[in-house]
């Protein structure tokens, strides 16, 4: 047993009904007690998505704990498949059924006889792997359905498009500002002129993934979800990937040669490197940033960074190499990709930390004492407590951080957000400091005695008591409007009567 | 259509295939509740999970709770379970010296059989603690339910005379007019307040609530006290108040909406002997003041989706105040424990003159949206899960964890379940120009 307040990736099959959801008519089943579908509620919430989200439950109860499910999950499977007929449907384990011992792949093969979907069981153990490693897992394990499926059938295409074409592989619902990014992403393979074949999982069709051959080659923007999947196509039909994330323009231009050598390998020729300084010339104005004296008022200034693989070592390359802010430390909580980020990330900050404890990372930024955080909701909260103000840059997140605006962090205009974030998280700082020492602006005690100082009005003791239980945001209000009310009244004294009356009057 | 004819009650049962909350939800209001307590929620990441994103913001305020997260050896019983909660509780104890320590059990300590009950008494004695299991799992309950099975723990510990014959400084007093009454639910203090106070205007003293603010505060609990619920979720308390510790239990509508707390004052009062004084008075002054709300819902339809099991004593309320109830879902209903609610709901739908809306327990969310495509209510009270997607689709929506939150017991509160329930309603008075832009297809 483990005593845990927080943890930074959710269980296995979070991962798993992510990847599900986001394909286009696919139906994920939850063999899962009553109350484990919250999922539907983070998608409808922090998504806002329009949609009914494409999962269900197949109830364990008592029942099931004393006989077995016998034909319930059958029988919810082929009614998914009568209601809404989806393309394919994914039993998914939770970490209650898994312990069950089912056997939920002879419940597969026997509802796959009667239904017209597809039927797999998402292969994820719920004690081993968490939801980022579990979303990989299932995005590879239902390319590898239809591509395996295709083979057998032969009919996988084995013509390339005439134009360079790219997959991107990997965006996916509650992704952190995945659609956003995918945006800009479209953005950047039409200035290179490479078409883009197919996005998945987002939206995606799985009758489509046995055309995923015809790309010239794979794009995973983001190392936690979409690796294994290029690694299976590479394998299996010899597709060539790109992995480099590009966020920040140093890694931009990485990755944007990596696909020109790619491209030169598969006998086509480009040469980008125009595009490239044009547009950290013209396009971003993070390079110009760094140049203007508000950048140079950030050089020697320290920060902090923690988040998943993907975003902490960029975004701690960005900050060392294209601003001068000095990295103190480094860290994820993605552990099983521990080799790679420390690599990553090793010559850009003085300290790398691995770990999914949030408490280690509150200790280290309370004993490091960054002037700014960048990290996930965790952080920006330990920030709140030490008051050092907090840029957010990965999952886990809250609703905020699905904006509706348009707040790429990958591309160029990714660079434009991530210089804002910055410095904005620096400037607020700073702000804060200056307030301090001129006095601060609290004048909320002030307004308080100057709209009640010209009454004499007594608070009975209980009534007192009952007023300082009201929540302190709202006591001010609560105490002047009863007032207000007594005053009306001719009242002299409150005790609670008082006070319930003037809640029910003036809604006080 | 689901709307009955009859006018007699009528209850139906699906598929329960339906959207509700874990029951370990209750830990997040009832650590609040109880100051000097400790929640441990023994359990797996997806327990954890589920605690983190529900609780929202609460969850960065160093909460009075944590996981006890399973891992394989747990469930392969490679570690001595008795061995580990040791360790942990003992680090609860010192990290946060709580006066007692809730263990709740899960669907996995249940389906692996961890002996929680067997296993607390020994670590008590061992660590000096108390410790209170409580199995609020999604195997037996749903939501609400989570606080019925911790308040039916906690009656146990509940002293009384036999056990505690020294410590009678909390027994009744001489004065009272009545046998010793007991309240029992978990409501804000503010709430326990003007429930207590509108109480001891007809002359009854409350003995006791439980659960208090802390734990070294339960009310002494005697045979032959008399015992009252305040909400309608909580029969195992009830059963357990009235078989384990001998009280006799009111049965009586609950005090929501200024209907419920009048026949919730009345039926104690009766059952007393006492002639409740100004009762009338009380709630038609509430109703008016209530009127403006009130030009807002007359007329208008309503559809339970169910799953807080409030659902009843909201649906009689909202008819009195001149809605239409088309459905009531509900995850489970107990005809006796909340027999004097649901003849107060024939009751009204008789006075208001509306037909009886169906009891669908254990509800089948797929059916009942459905249903809702047919009738088009125009309000639907609803979980997270349904509220965006039938916005999207032009239905109004409430989401129904807030009338679990907000405080709609008693006189005072009644505008606050009214504030909620048309908020919806008034939202759309406002956005009349844009919610037409709205990109939303017609359902």
């Amino acid at each position: 047993m483990k005593l845990a307040y927080w943890m930074y990736a959710g269980p296995a099959h979070i991962g798993t009904l992510r990847i599900a959801s986001s394909f286009k008519n696919v139906h994920a089943i939850m063999h899962a007690p009553l109350g484990d579908d919250y999922f539907n509620v983070m998608r409808s919430m922090l998504e806002r998505d329009r949609n009914f989200t494409p999962v269900t439950a197949s109830i364990v109860d008592r029942h099931v704990l004393a006989r077995g499910s016998q034909e319930k999950v059958v029988n919810n499977i082929r009614r998914k498949d009568k209601e809404e007929k989806p393309d394919l449907v994914v039993l998914t384990p939770t970490c209650t059924s898994s312990i069950l011992q089912e056997d939920l792949q002879n419940f597969v093969d026997r509802a796959a006889l009667e239904s017209e979907a597809d039927i797999i069981l998402a292969d994820v153990n719920h004690y081993r792997v968490n939801e980022l490693e579990a979303s990989d897992r299932t995005l590879e394990q239902i390319v590898s359905f239809y591509i395996r499926k295709a083979i057998l059938s032969n009919s996988v295409s084995k013509e390339k498009t005439i134009k360079p074409s790219v997959n991107i592989i990997g965006i996916l619902s509650l992704g952190f500002h995945n659609k956003h990014d995918l945006v800009d992403l479209k953005r950047l393979f039409s200035d290179l002129d490479i078409e883009i074949h197919q996005i998945i999982p987002e939206n995606a069709s799985v009758h489509d993934l046995k055309n995923l051959s015809q790309a010239w080659f794979n794009f995973i923007p983001y190392r936690e979800t979409g690796l294994l999947t290029a690694q299976f196509l590479k394998e299996e039909l010899d597709m060539p990937f790109v992995d480099i994330t590009p966020m920040g323009i140093i890694n931009i231009k990485a990755c944007v040669r990596q696909i020109q050598s790619i491209l030169s390998n598969l006998g086509s020729n480009r040469d980008y490197e125009k595009y490239l300084s044009d547009q950290t010339k013209y396009i971003s104005q993070a390079a110009w940033f760094s140049r203007s004296i508000d950048c140079q008022n950030l050089t020697g200034k320290t920060a902090i960074v923690f988040g998943d693989a993907t975003h902490a070592a960029c975004m701690t390359q960005i900050l060392s190499e294209e601003m001068g802010i000095d990295v103190l430390w480094s860290g994820t909580y993605c552990t099983n990709d521990e080799e790679w980020f420390r690599k990553k990330v090793e010559p850009f900050c003085r300290e790398v930390v691995i770990t999914d404890d949030h408490n280690v990372v509150g200790d280290l930024i309370a004993k490091t004492e960054p002037n700014a955080i960048f990290g996930t909701q965790m952080e920006r909260h330990i920030g709140k407590r030490l008051n050092i103000p907090c840029g957010v840059i990965s999952s886990p997140v809250h609703i905020q951080n699905f904006p509706l605006s348009y707040k790429p962090f990958l591309g160029y205009e990714g660079t434009n957000q991530i210089a804002d974030l910055i410095y904005n998280s620096f400037t607020l700082g700073m702000e804060d400091h200056l307030l301090d020492l001129f006095g601060g602006h609290d004048t909320t005690d002030v307004l308080t005695n100057t709209l009640t100082a010209d009454n004499d009005i007594v608070w009975d003791t209980s009534a007192f008591a009952e007023l300082s239980k009201v929540p302190g945001f709202v006591r001010g209000k609560v105490k002047r409007n009863t007032e207000k009310y007594a005053c009306q009244k001719g009242y002299t004294e409150i005790n609670l009567e008082i006070m319930y009356e003037a809640k029910e009057k003036v809604n006080t | 259509m689901t709307i009955s004819n009859e006018n007699k009650l009528t209850f139906e049962c699906e598929t329960g295939n339906y959207h509700t909350f874990c029951p370990i939800s209750c830990v997040s209001w009832l650590y609040q509740k109880i100051e000097d307590s400790f929640f441990l929620v023994i359990g797996t990441k997806t327990c954890g999970y589920f605690l983190q994103n529900a609780m929202g913001v609460m969850i960065f305020a160093e909460p009075r709770y944590a996981m006890a997260e399973l891992q394989e050896g747990d469930i392969s019983a490679q570690l001595n379970d008795y061995e580990e909660l040791k360790r942990l509780c003992l680090q609860i104890k010192k990290d946060r010296s709580p006066s007692v320590i809730f263990w709740i059990g899960t669907c996995t300590t249940e389906i692996i059989k961890m002996d929680l009950e067997g296993i607390a008494p020994k670590l008590e004695a061992d660590i000096d603690i108390p410790i209170i299991v409580a199995r609020a799992n999604g195997l037996d309950y749903a939501f609400t339910q989570g606080e019925d099975t911790v308040l039916a723990a906690m009656a146990q510990r509940c002293p009384d005379n036999k056990n505690y014959p020294s410590k009678n400084a909390i027994e009744p007093t001489t004065d009272a007019i009545h046998p010793p009454l007991v309240l029992f639910g978990s409501l804000p203090d503010a709430v326990v307040q003007q429930l207590t106070y509108e109480l001891s205007k007809q002359g009854i003293t409350v003995q006791g609530w439980l659960p208090s603010t802390r734990y070294t505060e339960l009310p002494f609990i005697n045979e032959q006290y008399y015992v009252a619920g305040v909400n309608p979720f909580l029969s195992r308390t009830a059963t357990t108040l009235m078989r384990r510790r001998k009280t006799k239990l009111i049965g009586a509508p609950f005090p929501i909406g200024p209907d419920g707390t009048r026949a919730w004052i009345e039926k104690i009062c009766s059952v007393f002997n006492i002639t409740p004084t100004k009762l009338d008075e009380r709630e038609s002054e509430v109703w008016s003041s209530l009127e403006n709300y009130l030009e807002l819902v007359r007329g208008k339809s309503v559809f339970f989706m169910g799953d807080n099991l409030l659902e009843i004593s909201l649906a009689r309320f909202l008819i009195r105040c001149g809605m239409t109830v088309y459905e009531i879902g509900i995850p489970y209903m107990d005809k006796r424990y909340q027999g004097a609610e649901l003849l107060l709901l024939e009751k009204t739908c008789r006075e208001m003159n509306v037909p009886i809306p169906k009891i669908i327990e254990k509800p089948d969310n797929y059916n009942q949206l459905d249903r809702i495509r047919d009738l088009q209510p125009d309000l639907v009270i609803t979980g997270m899960a349904h509220a965006n997607p039938l916005e999207a689709r032009g239905i109004n929506t409430k989401w129904s964890v807030e009338f679990t939150f907000a405080p709609i017991h008693g006189f005072s509160n009644a505008k606050d379940i009214l504030e909620l329930v048309t908020r919806p309603l008034r939202r759309n008075l406002n956005l009349n120009e844009v919610s037409s832009e709205m990109y939303s297809s017609r359902y």
